[in-house]
């Protein structure tokens, strides 16, 4: 009887083989410059959360509800921050779509402009924009819109480009042997195409952006993280228990209700 | 043809859209531009001077960061260096974790129903806060110092791989595991030969995303006492050293888009 074996595996090219060792020695080498370079002082570390344990941990499950009308107070100006910012951004974002996107502009120059300055927004942290902008307009809800809706732009114009570059451009070419001019094209043949995605994508951010401007007021940027930065500091771990149900409870409401949304619209 | 046909004609050109879905989309405009009004309303409620006073403002006081002090740069590479280091453990230990807890939420995997709803509630839980919440809350435990800041990190990128990876391990087409499970393969077995050749790509993908998610935690975690260079940028803005701030801005800058760069490029290579 004739013996079944294994087909044989395919030869890998030398340029694989080599790149696949190359990969792995920077791997490793990154690991090993880690793990020689931190140093954890063990030993204060176990002491402190023997001490500490018993302080933080059962008062967060027993949160102070004496301050739960400032706390609601709080999540408001956060949910305000993040809608404004957010709304803001999906706004900006369609003119920096626009112009990354390839099959818009036509000009190679143009889309890797737009793709420069996305990439280059997206690059700082929320936060650091809201340092930045509690500099400049002062520590209040407002310095924490702008550092929302310019943190968010960077993402939402990336997301939108994309949207934009994978439409039926036969729609457009159609139009266009039709005699439309650039408007008509604009209005009938790519925003129809476009809309749902953008609000999509625009509502997927929100719920980013809530979880976002909840952090702000640690910089003095508004909304709940001024209390959290207040409670941390005063050790009111009660506090922080009801902090960070009402984030919880908040952010659960929001993103249930934006999927539900979101499923309606695409 | 007359003009009187013409006007005949467009009279009777129907809506592009029905005036139902006109009236909700009116509607819908109206609320959102009034809860933006009101947004806008309230955010500026305590800004001292108004929206264009605080605009003109904004250019002076930006002005100040200009120029960066590029010469603290040297002495703040070693946190820097740190920051990077506490992504890189946070976001090994979270891959390592996230194996058992992504199988355990996935619901082809685990037959066992309380487990999966346990799993999964948990997770869902655990991802609604915020990174530099959970950041707080170490520190209040373990004091000032990296430590926290890791396992800031570590639990905060395990909510989103075990959710990110669960979901990719319930789309894999489930018939090989069927067909080795039918020639008496074990748990194991089925898991290793059939389940982990389809999903170490998107795994790869996931993990490479975490780390950039990761690196752009960590910079700021210093600003609520857990290491790195957030520490260091938080204490120049509290002397008011606004040119040694920029500097340290402008090198967090580059470092992320340098890891960016070459997560995408190992991205490349491994998928």
């Amino acid at each position: 009887m004739e013996s079944y074996t294994l087909p044989p595996k395919p030869e890998k090219s030398l340029f694989k083989k080599i790149k696949a060792i190359l990969i792995t020695v920077i791997i490793a080498a990154i690991y090993v410059w880690t793990f020689l370079g931190i140093d954890i002082d063990w030993a204060r570390a176990i002491d402190r959360i023997a001490n500490n344990f018993a302080r933080v941990i059962p008062n967060l499950f027993r949160p102070d509800w004496s301050a739960t009308a400032e706390v609601s107070l709080s999540i408001l100006e956060t949910v305000l921050i993040a809608f404004a910012g957010s709304l803001m951004a999906a706004i900006l974002a369609i003119p920096l779509g626009f112009l990354a996107a390839h099959n818009m502009t036509g000009s190679r120059i143009l889309t890797t402009i737009g793709k420069w300055i996305l990439s280059a927004v997206r690059a700082f942290p929320d936060i650091i924009l809201a340092i930045l902008f509690v500099v400049a307009v002062g520590p209040n809800a407002f310095a924490g819109v702008l550092a929302i809706a310019i943190g968010s732009t960077g993402m939402l114009g990336k997301l939108y480009s994309e949207v934009i570059e994978s439409i039926d451009m036969k729609v457009v070419e159609a139009m266009e042997a039709n005699g439309a001019n650039k408007i008509q094209i604009l209005f009938y043949a790519v925003i129809p195409q476009i809309i749902p995605e953008f609000l999509s994508y625009a509502i997927y951010r929100f719920e980013v952006d809530i979880r976002a401007s909840s952090i702000l007021g640690i910089v003095g940027a508004g909304g709940i993280g001024t209390m959290i930065i207040f409670a941390a500091n005063n050790r009111n771990w009660n506090e922080m228990g009801l902090i960070l149900l009402a984030i919880i409870i908040v952010v659960t409401i929001i993103d249930f209700v934006s999927a539900r949304i979101r499923r309606k619209i695409v | 043809m007359t003009n009187q046909s013409k006007d005949v004609i467009k009279s009777k050109t129907p809506s592009l859209f029905p005036a139902k879905t006109k009236a909700q989309v009116t509607l819908i405009f109206f609320v959102v531009l009034g809860f933006y009004l009101f947004s806008m309303f309230w955010t500026q409620r305590d800004m001292v001077g108004g929206f264009s006073n605080s605009l003109s403002n904004m250019f002076t006081v930006i002005g100040k960061f200009f120029p960066p002090n590029l010469s603290v740069i040297p002495a703040v590479w070693g946190p820097m260096a740190q920051t990077i280091q506490m992504a890189i453990v946070a976001t090994t230990f979270a891959t390592i974790f996230t194996v058992p807890l992504a199988i355990m939420s996935a619901q082809n995997i685990t037959t066992f129903k309380p487990l999966y709803y346990a799993t999964r509630t948990l997770m869902n839980i655990l991802r609604t806060i915020p990174d530099l919440v959970l950041a707080v809350i170490f520190v209040g435990l373990f004091g000032i110092g990296i430590l926290p800041g890791i396992l800031a990190l570590f639990i905060f990128s395990l909510g989103i791989l075990a959710k990110l990876i669960s979901e990719t391990i319930e789309s894999v087409d489930m018939n090989p595991l069927e067909a080795m499970r039918a020639s008496g393969g074990n748990v194991f077995q089925v898991i290793f030969f059939g389940l982990v050749p389809q999903v170490l790509p998107q795994f790869t993908s996931f993990v490479l995303y975490v780390f950039e998610i990761n690196i752009r935690a960590s910079v700021v975690l210093g600003l609520v006492g857990a290491g790195g260079i957030g520490l260091i940028l938080d204490q120049q803005l509290g002397f008011y050293n606004y040119p040694n701030a920029m500097a340290i801005i402008i090198l967090i800058f580059v470092v992320v888009i340098v890891i960016e760069y070459i997560s995408n490029k190992l991205r490349e290579a491994l998928i």
